[in-house]
């Protein structure tokens, strides 16, 4: 994976930009000592790493715009950050570059029941937008699995989604108006706390834009009462193509769960090791939530449950309460954490059709002999969001590169599916360099003319996303 | 009229041409004004393409009856979820609903305030854009952050950007049951106040509507049949101060509230207002109007004025737009002004999508 050099020309301005960003946001704003500077070296995609030259800490939509203003004017890359959860190295600097973080910025504006929205600052956590509303009996539905970390800027960054998008969609289908700042410091208000806008949608490209076309600093967010319960039921079965069956099956019958969860053999197994959730030792693991009230609950379950009975299941758990609930779902949310104990890995994000499930998941285990690297699989089934997670060891030298070779052999096949290659992590450095995989040139050439409209000096994120040879052109100042 | 039989056709047709090519599938909602130049007819690129039902998804080429596509859905107990409107009798037009014409407006009826709208079902889409070059952005499937989401972009642009040539959406089961609960003789702050407590409440409504020359508030539930008996029970019991409730099984009253029905025969302009429910009802209580019907919980208000009133200047600045989408008096724009940055990003997209300016160019370009 490259990343540009970094210009000497900026480098050697260090000093003097830092100085003028400190004139404009509080004291303890800017970072630039170069210990402290390690913290923004990466984000939770850690295999890559780079200090930047500064970091920067607003705390309002104006001092964001002071800020752009000075990079602006002396044509500093900036690389927005959230809380820096991207998978994808999305807010990986470069030495030349400010990092312009949200931290800060994480007040709630407004809340207004009637009109079912929250504003609120774009640092702000993704959990802790529910939690103030949760008193009123709403939330807010995107649910990404780092959601207790992860800020609401990066959600809207990359168009995050999470395990219950199956029915309530992901952020683009949640965010109803946002304030940005542009790369030359302009403030511009998209949409509101109204349905929806009149002219371009414009939100459309921000969200899942990377941080490339703006500083989003607060967002207008669609807010959705509580439903009165939820319950998972836990379906295990000796083939993957026979469990991807049955969440075709389950979704034709008219049944809409909240999620479906997948889990493959190496995934139930180390999550078991790891969390004692007590589940079945199978081939695949389905994990199915629906909403309702009880009676409601026990209609849908009972709905699946014939559905899935059709398929021999080894094993259907319905949780009786919440107990049941919560070690349903321990060995799921820990299945990162888990294989993380049998090694260092890297987690795809691959999006296929739901049909094409079985297809994919053998080659994948071929793949994964190949190569002799170990791959579990866990993902979102209903909506055909795979997760596979590939074991390596950072510390033997060429694994990280196998590792990766495989990945993006698992990844062109997604796109050989009719899939894509990333459905909700975005394509950060990770991803960049395959997206002729997907695209034809003309199709990279109409998106970076979109970038070419919001920053016309390609000074925000600018490493990522498009292929580098494709941008250095933009990226020199010479399209 | 242009009416291409192929993706390179239209693609050819545009890259060609030396006039401004007005854009259309069936013709059934054109809003605007069209000048000098040749109509562009997507009609002629029909088909499904791919239907899934157990994947949800649906590929289809734009010039494809929308009437086809809602009977293929049918046929497998799936629809459109967010429920495209007819404006044909509305109107006073004729033609076929395209798919093409439905994304190219982002139209969506009544249930959009629960599930949301013709772009939130978007997932991908092959487009021409105004120098007849053919781009393909999203996909076919349901989550999809791989590279900036051009394909929504094309969602209610009116053809500005360019042409849509096929689209691949996501679709829903339809339902086993709807109940409508009805109440009758709420004024209008009243009915306000009851759509706001029924959308506040868990019980999945998916239509909240109230037509005022009626005094009728309309309260949808949709689902399987016990659990659309249970939630309505338990929503009437929750609004008893704006009670009695009634309920209506016949899940096609939502039709004339997703036509706007209510002032398809009736003379004067029509306008449709998209604001916060929280402040619609001040906003409309001393406009000039003859007429309200409310849809999306107050989140939506269809207006009848007299022809030639400017409602839009004398409701004057709110959060939110008023389109006028009948009306003779060409003084009056369709649409209002967007504020001087969007403006500026809008145009900035045009001249690279559609740098000669012949894709339904505005009168003033």
């Amino acid at each position: 994976m490259d990343m540009p050099r970094p210009d000497p020309a900026i480098l050697a301005d260090r000093a003097r930009i830092v100085a003028r960003l400190r004139d404009v946001v509080a004291p303890d704003a800017v970072i630039a000592d170069d210990i402290a500077l390690r913290a923004y070296e990466c984000d939770a995609l850690a295999a890559y790493r780079c200090p930047p030259m500064a970091v920067v800490l607003p705390s309002t939509t104006d001092e964001v715009a002071a800020v752009m203003r000075i990079c602006h004017e002396a044509g500093v890359p900036v690389v927005a950050r959230g809380a820096g959860t991207s998978l994808a190295g999305g807010a990986l600097p470069t030495r030349d570059a400010v990092v312009l973080g949200l931290a800060r910025m994480t007040a709630v504006l407004d809340t207004n029941l009637t009109d079912r929205v929250i504003r609120v600052q774009a640092g702000r956590t993704n959990l802790s937008v529910s939690a103030a509303l949760a008193d009123d009996g709403f939330f807010y539905a995107p649910d990404p699995s780092s959601q207790l970390a992860c800020a609401i800027g990066g959600n809207i960054a990359m168009n995050s989604g999470g395990a219950h998008c199956l029915k309530y969609g992901v952020t683009t289908n949640n965010l109803l108006g946002l304030r940005m700042v542009l790369a030359d410091g302009e403030i511009v208000d998209l949409g509101g706390a109204y349905a929806e806008g009149d002219g371009f949608d414009l939100m459309a490209l921000i969200c899942g834009s990377e941080g490339q076309l703006g500083i989003v600093t607060e967002a207008v967010l669609r807010i959705i009462p509580r439903p009165e319960g939820a319950r998972p039921m836990l379906l295990a079965f000796d083939s993957s193509e026979v469990a991807g069956a049955c969440v075709s099956d389950i979704i034709r019958a008219g049944v809409l769960p909240v999620a479906i969860e997948f889990m493959d053999r190496p995934v139930i197994r180390a999550a078991e090791a790891f969390t004692r959730a007590g589940y079945p030792d199978c081939e695949a693991l389905l994990i199915i939530e629906v909403e309702g009230a009880p009676a409601e609950i026990d209609d849908q379950l009972a709905r699946i449950k014939a559905i899935a009975a059709a398929h021999n299941p080894l094993e259907i758990r319905e949780s009786g309460s919440d107990t049941q609930s919560a070690q349903i779902w321990l060995g799921r949310k820990s299945a990162f954490g888990a294989m993380g104990q049998i090694g260092d890995y890297m987690c795809l994000d691959g999006t296929i059709p739901v049909n094409a499930l079985p297809a994919v998941l053998r080659r994948i285990g071929e793949l994964s002999d190949e190569y002799g690297l170990l791959v579990g699989n866990v993902f979102h089934a209903g909506d055909g969001n795979m997760h596979p997670l590939i074991i390596y060891d950072a510390n033997r030298p060429g694994d990280l590169e196998k590792c990766e070779a495989l990945g993006a052999d698992i990844l062109r096949l997604c796109v050989d599916m009719g899939g894509c290659l990333t459905g909700e992590h975005g394509v950060g450095v990770e991803k960049r360099d395959l997206m002729g995989v997907q695209f034809s040139p003309d199709d990279l050439e109409a998106q970076m003319q979109v970038k070419d409209v919001f920053d016309p000096h390609w000074l925000l994120n600018p490493a990522k996303v498009f292929p580098l040879p494709l941008s250095a052109g933009r990226r020199a100042g010479t399209p | 009229m242009i009416t291409p039989r192929s993706e390179s056709d239209l693609a050819a047709a545009i890259a060609g041409t030396k006039t401004p090519l007005w854009v259309q599938g069936g013709g059934t909602r054109a809003l605007g004004t069209r000048g000098a130049g040749a109509v562009l007819s997507t009609a002629g690129l029909q088909g499904i393409v791919l239907y899934d039902p157990g994947a949800l998804t649906l590929v289809a080429r734009a010039g494809t009856p929308l009437a086809e596509i809602e009977a293929a859905l049918a046929a497998e107990g799936q629809r459109l979820a967010f429920e495209p409107p007819d404006w044909r009798a509305l109107l006073g037009r004729d033609g076929v609903p395209t798919l093409g014409g439905m994304i190219a407006a982002n139209a969506s009826g009544p249930r959009r305030v629960a599930v949301g709208a013709c772009r939130d079902f978007v997932l991908g889409a092959r487009i021409v854009d105004g120098t007849g070059r053919v781009i393909q952005s999203g996909g076919r499937v349901m989550k999809n952050v791989t590279g900036y989401d051009l394909a929504r972009l094309m969602v209610g642009a009116r053809g500005r950007l360019g042409v849509i040539s096929e689209v691949a959406l996501k679709v829903l089961p339809a339902p086993e049951a709807t109940l409508t609960l009805i109440a009758t003789g709420l004024d209008q702050s009243r009915a306000l106040d009851a759509m706001a407590r029924a959308l506040a409440a868990p019980y999945e409504v998916t239509g909240a509507a109230h037509r005022v020359a009626t005094g009728t508030t309309m309260l949808r539930i949709e689902g399987f049949g016990a659990s659309v008996t249970y939630r309505a029970g338990a929503l009437a019991a929750h609004l008893a101060d704006f009670g009695p409730w009634r309920a209506d099984h016949d899940p096609d009253i939502w039709r004339d509230i997703r036509d706007g029905a209510a002032f398809a025969g009736q003379a004067g302009d029509v306008w449709r207002i998209v604001a916060r429910p929280s402040a619609i009802g001040a906003m409309m209580a001393g406009a000039p109007v003859d007429d309200l019907v409310y849809d999306w919980g107050g989140g939506l208000v269809w207006a009848l004025a007299a022809p030639g009133v400017d409602l839009r200047a004398a409701l004057g600045g709110f959060e939110g737009h008023a389109t006028r989408i009948r009306g003779a008096d060409t003084a009056i724009a369709t649409f209002g002004p967007q504020s001087a940055g969007v403006a500026r990003l809008e145009s900035g997209l045009r001249a690279r999508f559609d740098p000669r300016g012949v894709l339904n160019p505005d009168p003033v370009e």
